[in-house]
């Protein structure tokens, strides 16, 4: 069966973040497209972070999934141009976050965001009242809060 | 020299920079002071490992000759590798660690943002991309090194000895030679002569908001941009190397 390059895509989209499950590599930016040619099929992805040890994961769970709809051979890039951006994530994407704990990057075009500048409210009980515990976390992504009001310490998704 | 050759040489000097400053970060990890500092330390060699696998990487595909970047950075010798001095230094105690931090990532800033211009497209994006990062590096490294500086009688004392002790290795950062000129001339390279000002401008804001003094330039260490290092290299390569080279190809 032949595929187009939207159906590819739509297939890729079930593909869950492995730090993040509630939302797809293609909600948080990092598919960029299916090249179809008579070599076969090549995904272009692009990392969070150029250290993103989940690169390795997605790209073996794309070629699996692709497999499983008879779809090969797969080949995955990584490209650099036009680097990730929090903002890619799309609006519904972060809400998903923020249900699943995470604390989604709060502005835009973050390139200048200093910790000091923004309130992160804590995703559990949306009080503005948390403290920065560490700006960096268990992911390169995250940075580590807590909550004064519940008291719950929390992931935040840092702008990048 | 070729053009090819001093790309492959600019890519290796930036790669093994941060392979070995990601070495030596990686060795606070579950020694740091505090469980959030080995992480936050953790994470910036984790960035530079990141960074240095894209230019390790890129310099073997611009030689031409099928080196990965495993095979760089495991098959070469130390007269081989090009990184600055002051990454192979031991970390010393935390002053030390955060004033190094403090220096590179203020040189990597400005380096980074000059080189988004540079016309080989790969280099440009690496820089875009390793900005982003280096951002979080400064700004965590800059606010130590104030609450330290300004901190107690103890902690602004440490602070000041590692300052005054890495200045000398500082200047070595900005020194040029035929391939940084022959590649500016092609737009590729970054002038770092043009860095040096803003480099001294930022590092001495931080300073003197830690209250500390910034010290006076004197005798700089120097030999890398020739492949000659401190002794401290080849005890990090040793060690970094050894299941390579005992086990050529070995794979688990």
């Amino acid at each position: 069966m032949n595929y187009n390059k939207e159906q590819i895509l739509a297939i890729l989209a079930t593909i869950a973040d492995p730090e993040i499950p509630v939302i797809s590599i293609s909600e948080i930016g990092m598919l960029k497209d299916v090249i179809i040619s008579e070599n076969g099929y090549e995904v272009i992805l692009t990392p969070t972070y150029t250290g993103c040890p989940a690169m390795g994961i997605i790209a073996e769970d794309i070629i699996t999934k692709l497999k499983e709809n008879n779809i090969s051979p797969v080949t995955v890039k990584t490209v650099f141009d036009t680097a990730w951006t929090t903002d890619n994530i799309s609006k519904e994407a972060k809400e998903k976050m923020r249900r699943y704990g995470i604390a989604p990057p709060l502005t835009r075009s973050c390139n200048n965001e200093i910790f000091t500048i923004n309130v992160i409210p804590c995703p559990q009980c949306g009080s503005f009242n948390t403290v920065l515990v560490s700006r960096f976390g268990s992911t390169a992504c995250k940075a580590m809060y807590k909550c004064s009001d519940c008291m719950e310490p929390f992931e935040y998704f840092k702008c990048h | 020299m070729t053009d090819k050759q001093a790309l492959v040489k600019y890519c290796l000097r930036l790669g093994d920079n941060s392979l070995v400053l990601s070495y030596r970060l990686s060795e606070w990890c579950r020694n740091a002071p505090i469980l959030e500092e080995d992480l936050a330390l953790t994470n910036f060699a984790f960035d530079m490992i990141g960074r240095t696998r894209l230019l390790l990487n890129y310099a073997g595909e611009t030689e031409g000759e099928g080196r990965t970047d495993d095979d760089l950075a495991y098959r070469r010798g130390e007269r081989e590798f090009y990184n600055n001095l002051i990454v192979e230094l031991p970390n010393g105690d935390f002053a030390a660690t955060i004033a190094r931090q403090l220096f590179i990532s203020a040189f990597e800033f400005y380096f980074f943002t000059a080189l988004q211009r540079s016309t080989d497209t790969t280099l440009s994006e690496i820089a875009a991309k390793t900005l982003k990062e280096v951002k979080y590096h400064l700004a965590h490294a800059a606010d130590w090194v104030i609450r330290l500086g300004d901190g107690t009688e103890e902690s602004h004392n440490r602070m000041q000895k590692a300052v005054d002790e890495l200045w000398m290795f500082t200047g070595e950062l900005f020194e040029m030679d035929d391939v940084d000129s022959l590649l500016i001339g092609l737009g590729i390279a970054v002038n770092l002569a043009e860095l040096k000002p803003k480099w001294y401008d930022k590092v001495s804001r931080v300073l003197s908001e830690a209250t500390l003094l910034v010290p006076k330039d004197g005798y700089v260490q120097t030999g890398s941009r020739k492949g000659i290092h401190t002794e401290y290299l080849g005890h990090i390569l040793s060690e970094m190397q050894f299941l390579q080279r005992a086990y050529p190809d070995a794979k688990w």
